[in-house]
């Protein structure tokens, strides 16, 4: 079963950190990731740019807009999004737990994978109705 | 836990009870499944980030033999646990060496075919992955170094010889009295039972207790923390202390056996799992050396209630009171497991409240209908049981069965004076048995009254709808 990890940091702290912090940290973490690739736990992860290169879609007034950035204002940010293959809810407790961007204050959300196969079955159901009729 | 209200879990009822549903996912995920799409090695990021892109996954294993492999996991992944948790010491450790053991067998048995005893294979494979892990845990942290030199002599010293399957049911053993340790929270007792040694996912444990995968996965969390914190052993306790022990761990079989209780097939899979956990008890040697009573007591009451499962509810998922069940669906080898099982624990003179409960049940597996059935042996037997575990719903069943020989209106005196004492008040129960007592004597308003009383008190919840319709299908035939 898939889990996706949201990897949270703040970024102050990472700026405070000496050059070889910031190199034993990464050192650390792409190590891990090595480990977890070779044991079949590592589906997929893709890093993510700082929160000021992106933009926020939304609905207003009957038309899409746009605004810079996400909406929240916390210090810690979303830095990385890990799928995880993991046997149970357990598992990929155990295996995040390792992770050493946890000791570097770094926090992570698990969420399980949501199944969408029924509501999309349904759903063509729905729109095939539409287009016979 | 509390898989059921508590009502439910009481003993046995034998003709009021109606137990609750609980749906377990029968068809567990498959293990180690693999993503089938690859993915591309590729990172983008400007600023550096503590999580990393992707590269490639393992390749496949052909398919029959990662199905092979994947039965292999549900048959042997609790043996291989609780083997690898002896020789490393450590629950996670050993969880996490397991999965790796399985990842590497779908590895390279798909170029080395699979190995004549895949059982030592993974064991062994999983001892290294834990040497492996502790090594890397020792590099990166250093008062883990220490440490991983331990183990890794502690693991090449039993590295030699593979263990026996003996040895690997006492391990079990060993696994399931640490679960049920009694320093561990109750619900925490039954979720690390049956993910540790049923081999459930958090998800199926979830799923069938009716709360939400992040709350179990929380109290499994909490009761290894308690194993670790506590540095509880693994083992099997000795004579005097194993009485008590063990009394904890029949609670957590049967709380698991009940939670399967259900009028849906779906259930089955958690009494299966509560029977299976009862076999492996009966190799704690008590005193004198045999099978401890109150295991074979416990073992024989859940399979003489489980041979009747095809016969109390119907195709549509109703609940039949023993009354109305068609007897021949019973299960013959069941009951007569259950049967012997229970004379041998009556015969040991020393059994308690599962014999009793046991031989009650065996009083209605041998009888051909309600009617013919010896209820003054029945009574006569809860007598007993009230003296060793005093219960209003103990004596409520007794009520019952004392109205069966000597008619409705002794039954009724009976339950009215228990409900006077109001310990049963919110028991809805007792009011469908007064409902019954008083349908049989012709009183059929008061009998509406009380089915009306009961039908409040059960929740109307999902699951709680079997036992919902039994009551307004009662109330209907009383229009």
């Amino acid at each position: 079963m898939k889990y996706i990890c949201l990897g949270y940091y703040d970024p102050a702290k990472h700026a405070g950190m000496t050059e070889a912090e910031r190199n034993a940290m990464v050192d650390e973490c792409f190590e891990y990731d090595d480990h977890l690739r070779a044991n079949g736990h590592f589906a997929a992860g893709e890093a993510l740019q700082p929160r000021e290169t992106g933009l926020t879609l939304y609905w207003k007034n009957g038309k899409v807009a746009s605004t810079d950035g996400p909406y929240a204002e916390t210090k810690e940010q979303l830095g990385g999004i890990l799928v995880l293959e993991a046997r149970d809810m357990n598992h990929a407790i155990q295996l995040i737990s390792q992770h050493p961007a946890l000791k570097y204050g770094s926090l992570f959300e698990i969420r399980p994978a949501g199944d969408l196969s029924e509501m999309m079955k349904a759903s063509e159901q729905r729109r095939g109705k539409l287009t016979a009729r | 836990m509390q898989p059921a209200p508590q009502w439910m879990t009481e003993p046995c009822a034998v003709l009021v009870t109606i137990h609750f549903d609980c749906s377990l996912n029968a068809a567990p995920n498959p293990p180690l499944a693999r993503t089938r799409g690859e993915t591309t090695a590729h990172c983008g990021c400007v600023e550096l980030s503590p999580f990393a892109s992707l590269t490639g996954m393992p390749p496949n294993a052909p398919e029959d033999l990662s199905r092979t492999i994947e039965d292999l996991y549900r048959s042997e992944s609790g043996r291989i646990l609780a083997t690898l948790v002896r020789l490393i010491g450590d629950l996670d450790l050993a969880e996490e060496a397991m999965h790796e053991a399985f990842a590497a067998a779908l590895e390279t048995w798909p170029q080395t075919g699979l190995p004549d005893k895949p059982r030592p294979w993974l064991i062994s494979a999983g001892r290294f992955k834990a040497i492996d892990a502790m090594r890397r845990r020792g590099r990166l942290d250093a008062a883990q170094s220490d440490l991983a030199l331990q183990l890794e002599a502690r693991v090449n010293e039993t590295l030699q010889e593979a263990p026996q399957e003996e040895e690997m049911e006492d391990d079990r053993l060993r696994l399931i009295f640490t679960c049920c340790h009694p320093a561990l929270p109750s619900e925490g007792q039954v979720a690390l039972t049956l993910r540790e040694v049923c081999g459930l996912t958090t998800e199926e444990i979830a799923r069938a207790f009716l709360v939400t995968p992040s709350t179990l996965a929380q109290r499994i969390v909490r009761a290894k923390a308690v194993i670790r914190d506590k540095a509880i052993p693994y083992q099997v306790p000795v004579s005097q202390e194993l009485s008590e022990r063990l009394g904890a761990v029949l609670q957590v079989v049967y709380l698991v056996f009940n939670a399967g209780y259900s009028a849906e097939a779906t259930g089955a899979g958690l009494s299966r799992e509560a029977i299976r956990l009862g076999r492996l008890l009966l190799d704690v040697p008590g005193p004198d050396l045999l099978p401890e009573p109150e295991v074979m007591g416990l073992l024989g009451l859940m399979l003489l209630q489980e041979s009747r499962r095809a016969a109390r509810s119907s195709a549509e998922g109703d609940v039949i009171l023993l009354d109305r069940q068609d007897r021949s669906l019973w299960d013959r080898d069941q009951i007569a497991e259950g049967i012997a099982l229970t004379e041998r624990a009556l015969r040991s003179r020393r059994f308690g409240a599962y014999t009793l409960q046991a031989a009650i049940a065996a009083v209605h597996a041998e009888s051909s209908s309600a009617a013919s059935t010896d209820w003054r042996q029945i009574t006569l037997l809860y007598d007993r049981l009230i003296r060793i575990q005093p219960s209003p719903v103990v004596e409520l069943n007794r009520a019952v069965a004392i109205a069966m020989y000597a008619g409705p209106e002794q039954g009724l005196s009976l339950i009215d004076d228990l409900l006077a004492r109001e310990e049963l008040a919110d028991y809805p129960l007792a009011y469908s048995a007064r409902a019954d007592l008083c349908r049989r004597l012709g009183r059929v308003a008061e009998a509406r009254a009380a089915y009306e009383k009961a039908l409040v008190l059960i929740p109307d919840e999902a699951r709680q709808q079997p036992e919902r319709r039994f009551l307004l299908g009662r109330l209907e035939e009383l229009k």
